[in-house]
């Protein structure tokens, strides 16, 4: 069967840490930085758990700031 | 396949529209305003209509919206958009034209502008942010702020008796015969990000088309004005605010 994988990319200067796409994302990929801080001082979002995304972009479609950019490759 | 080998330009299935630029947005983090900006870059770049729109900007928070959508914009004074984009839409006809409101300046002081341009039957497009609180100036009430809403010159609720009813002025709108398309629609969960932009999607089609005026109204939230996290925010919208501003179309006379 084929397998999508995904993967997202997040402008950490341009995240303000709001928490939507953690909580937008159905296979809990995305976390908000526990300590490190970007230069405006927000926690900004990273993927935690990379080998569950499925670049489904919901976590894109959320995004107030448009900071997530997202890849997706199908293998058969 | 290692992250770096499915992080490549040729697998790319979303990225920021290109219309939104690289000015960092002033909002508040997890403002709604945010998402509805991305939406209209978005659907403009699609439509293939960047060289044609003009918004008419609030006065608001989103009173920098020309800051971060690359488009012609007016600024408008307060309120007065839907009136300045009569003249723009008059003058252009094959412009399309849109304003893009807050609920202080669409339903408070604009809303003579509102009512008669709807009224007329101007081939315009208004959208409507509502999150029942005037954000930008502090958190005041506003005229859509529900009953008991706790804001900054009502600290202990809305009262009926004092400050009169919320204001539901998108049904309100729906009543006149100028209008083709008025809905309701929010940005809290991916599903509704996507039928709002397929609603922005059409009222745009629907003013190139001449078809009359076309509101969309998204509600929203204000987190640093409902003193909450973005979360908590979203939250509180489903439980109280679409009890009084339930989602869906309230007129389409297009489709029919």
């Amino acid at each position: 069967m084929a397998k999508v994988l995904g993967a997202v990319t997040v402008n950490q200067e341009r995240c303000k840490g709001c928490d939507l796409c953690v909580v937008a994302c159905p296979t809990k990929v995305l976390a908000l930085q526990p300590k490190e801080v970007n230069n405006k001082g927000y926690h900004f979002a990273y993927m935690q758990n990379p080998e569950a995304c499925i670049g489904c972009s919901s976590c894109a479609t959320v995004c107030p700031d448009g900071c997530i950019e997202v890849y997706r490759v199908i293998v058969k | 396949m290692t992250i770096e080998e499915i992080i490549k330009p040729e697998n790319r299935v979303y990225a920021k529209p290109r219309l939104l630029n690289d000015n960092n947005m002033h909002y508040c983090p997890g403002c709604s305003h945010g998402v509805v900006h991305r939406l209209i870059a978005e659907i403009v770049e699609e439509m293939g209509i960047e060289d044609k729109t003009i918004g008419i900007a609030p006065v608001g928070c989103a009173v920098f919206a020309y800051n971060y959508v690359d488009i012609d914009w007016i600024e408008a004074a307060h309120g007065r958009a839907p009136a300045i984009a009569t003249a723009v839409k008059r003058l252009n006809p094959s412009r399309m034209v849109f304003t893009y409101q807050g609920d202080g300046d669409l339903a408070a002081i604009g809303t003579c502008e509102t009512i008669h341009a709807a009224n007329r039957g101007e081939n315009i497009v208004i959208i409507f942010i509502n999150n029942g609180i005037y954000g930008m100036t502090g958190g005041q009430m506003a005229p859509t702020t529900l009953e008991g809403m706790k804001t900054s010159t009502t600290p202990y609720g809305r009262r009926i008796d004092l400050n009169g009813y919320p204001l539901n002025i998108t049904s309100l709108v729906a009543q006149l015969d100028g209008t083709c398309y008025v809905t309701r629609q929010a940005v809290h969960t991916p599903a509704a990000v996507r039928k709002t932009k397929n609603a922005i999607k059409q009222a745009f089609q629907n003013s190139m088309d001449g078809k009359g005026t076309s509101l969309v109204e998204i509600v929203s939230t204000c987190s640093s004005g409902w003193k909450m996290t973005p979360v908590q925010a979203n939250k509180w919208m489903e439980e109280n605010m679409f009890a009084k501003y339930p989602l869906g179309d309230i007129k389409n006379t297009v489709k029919q």
